[in-house]
């Protein structure tokens, strides 16, 4: 088995007869930050429960530290720590209170807990609110509250479920700079999320799921140069003008894809497409020449954008 | 961690099934804990609340009605030849531990699942079904267990309802709250909303507080409804109050209604754990 903490093999899930995950194979390295990819209804959060024990496979193998989640479950999730899609503080009890209770569950002790509590309080910049009630926190906040407390027993991995899904801007990268530290310090993290600048920014390795299915997998950067061109022109023409606008440019770049607010040229060289563009006059209202990213990857591969 | 690894290497030793026995009691002493730090916060109130309401009922009722009843001879021997206060009393213990018990499992299950999802976080800790179920059962016994004493605590205060049985009816109070708490927990832990709570309230717990043998003698009622009565816990749970709180106590009856109760305990249990297990792994 290696030194893997997680390895599946043909897992699946199913409710009722509907399949969510569809036979999937992946190994996660230990000390790597691992991501799933994918739009909604990807089967991200299914994997991600099956993983956390909570979720029994409807077939295929999981193993998890060498272990089988139905016969092993509780030895398991005492070294996970799971951060759900959904926020689930106890909004009964204080800050610091959700922590020392979430480490009593793990056996610690309570002074030990709480030496544990203040400390990790500290880490996600919280050691102000310790004593505030968690329903007047920002939803940021309860996001990096869920954090400290999936860290309150050690974990070796960590499970990021959309840990940042729904945060303004900066309270994302306060939440990425934690979770960089995070993985600095040996921690195995895998995460789900829908935005790839938030794969491309912490996962070394992703894979991208799409109806239950892998899709692909790779480095961000493999990916992007596996699957997409190096530069992208992005079009704006006026309403209803793009699918229109698409014939006369037929051939520049490498490829071409039509969407109904702009249309993508995928080239390796993004200014020359884009003056070729203009020479068989083209006029849009705006253009971009970018960098390829996981979104193109993503539309390349499904058809469909991560993000709707 | 290091205490976890200790723990499972320490009870290797023991069989498995012990092992297990041992885990799931540990487990739910946490989940115990939990919930004494969230009703930390509000005991207060509640325990006043436990406190006062039966002397309402001790001065209404005992005063008002007793004074009617205890006129008429025929009455208080339909009552075993007692006051009607000294009657009424030992009632209250159980109405009251049924009343909490059931308030205890509807809604705070509910937020368990749904608006706050606590047992979805116990259950991704080390954490089972099982375990959170044990954890909640001795919890809804032990806030049984309080109002009921809370309740004897009031009743000492009148000569006509102090009485020395109430220490062995505080138990029997407790016992009746946890018959209702598991079996409404194993429903609760099955809604999605929570709709079907006043309903609850409604048409099983008031009905059975006016015609659960706690204000006057089962007999008073037509045979259909006094059947129904014997089958729901409460009158079990009265009957062993007031045959404590008046030295009636006979070992053959209170065995079976004791039994009873468990049964709507054990019952009550294994279908929480179900209905837990079904809402948490899915
Ligand atoms: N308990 C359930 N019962 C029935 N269907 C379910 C259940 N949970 C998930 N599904 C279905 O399985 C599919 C995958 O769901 P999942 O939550 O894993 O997706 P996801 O990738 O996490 O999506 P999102 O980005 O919206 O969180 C969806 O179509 C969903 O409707
Ligand atoms: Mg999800």
């Amino acid at each position: 088995m290696g030194d893997q903490p997680i390895v599946a093999r043909g897992l699946t899930k199913l409710f009722g007869d509907f399949t969510a995950v569809d036979g999937i194979d992946f190994q996660i390295e230990r000390g790597e930050a691992f991501g799933f990819l994918g739009p909604n209804g990807a089967g991200k959060s299914s994997t991600m429960r099956m993983i956390g024990c909570v979720s029994p496979r409807t077939s295929g193998d999981l193993s998890i530290f060498g272990l089988d989640p139905s016969n092993d479950a509780a030895a398991i999730k005492a070294r996970l720590g799971v951060v759900a899609q959904q926020d689930n503080l106890d909004e009964q009890l204080t800050v610091v209170e959700n922590l020392v209770i979430y480490g009593r569950y793990f056996d610690l002790s309570r002074a030990e807990a709480k030496r544990r509590a203040a400390e990790l309080l500290e880490f996600v910049q919280l050691t102000e609110r310790s004593k505030s009630q968690v329903e007047t926190l920002s939803g940021g906040m309860k996001r990096r509250l869920t954090i400290a407390r999936s860290l309150i027993n050690q974990p070796e991995v960590v499970l990021l479920d959309e840990p940042t899904t729904g945060l303004d801007p900066q309270a994302r990268h306060i939440l990425w700079d934690r979770l960089y530290r995070l993985k600095q310090q040996g921690v195995t993290l895998v995460l789900t999320t829908h935005y790839m600048d938030e794969a491309e920014q912490l996962c070394d390795r992703l894979v991208v799921m799409d109806g239950g299915r892998i899709v692909a997998e790779g480095s961000p950067r493999s990916l992007i140069d596996d699957h997409s061109s190096k530069d992208v022109v992005e079009l704006r023409f006026e309403a209803d003008q793009n699918e229109a606008s698409a014939p006369a440019l037929h051939g520049i770049g490498e490829r071409m894809e039509v969407l109904p607010d702009r249309l993508l040229i995928y080239a390796s060289d993004g200014e020359a497409a884009l003056q070729e563009a203009h020479a068989r006059g083209a006029r849009p209202q705006s253009a971009l020449v970018r960098r390829s990213t996981l979104e193109d990857v993503f539309l390349r591969l499904t058809g469909r954008n991560l993000v709707d | 961690m290091p205490s976890t690894i200790d723990r499972i290497s320490a009870s290797t030793s023991r069989t498995p099934s012990r092992r297990a026995i041992g885990r799931t009691w540990h487990h739910a002493l946490h989940v115990v804990e939990w919930q004494l730090m969230a009703f930390r916060a509000v005991w207060r109130s509640s325990v006043l609340t436990s406190f006062v309401q039966p002397l309402m009922y001790v001065a209404g009722m005992g005063l008002g009605v007793g004074a009617l009843v205890n006129r008429n001879a025929s009455s208080t021997s339909a009552l075993g030849g007692v006051r009607y206060v000294t009657y009424l009393a030992p009632g209250l213990l159980a109405t009251t531990a049924m009343m909490v018990a059931s308030m205890e499992c509807m809604w705070p299950v509910l937020a368990g699942f749904k608006w706050q999802r606590t047992f979805h976080a116990m259950v991704a800790s080390p954490l089972e079904p099982a375990d959170i179920v044990l954890g909640e059962a001795i919890y809804v016994g032990l806030r049984s267990l309080l109002s009921a004493a809370a309740v004897a605590v009031a009743l000492t205060i009148f000569p006509a309802t102090r009485s020395s049985g109430l220490l062995l009816a505080v138990p029997f109070a407790g016992l009746c709250g946890l018959a209702f708490g598991m079996p409404i927990a194993a429903y609760a832990a099955t809604r999605e909303r929570d709709s079907a709570f006043p309903a609850m309230q409604r048409f099983v717990i008031t009905p059975l507080f006016l015609f659960g043998g706690a204000f006057y003698p089962l007999k008073q009622l037509p045979v259909a409804a006094q059947a129904l009565a014997k089958f729901a816990p409460l009158w079990h749970g009265v009957e062993l109050c007031r045959a404590a709180t008046l030295h009636r106590l006979q070992i053959g009856t209170a065995a079976v209604h004791v039994a009873y109760l468990l049964m709507w305990i054990a019952v009550g249990l294994v279908a929480t754990v179900h209905s837990f297990r079904k809402k948490l792994l899915i």
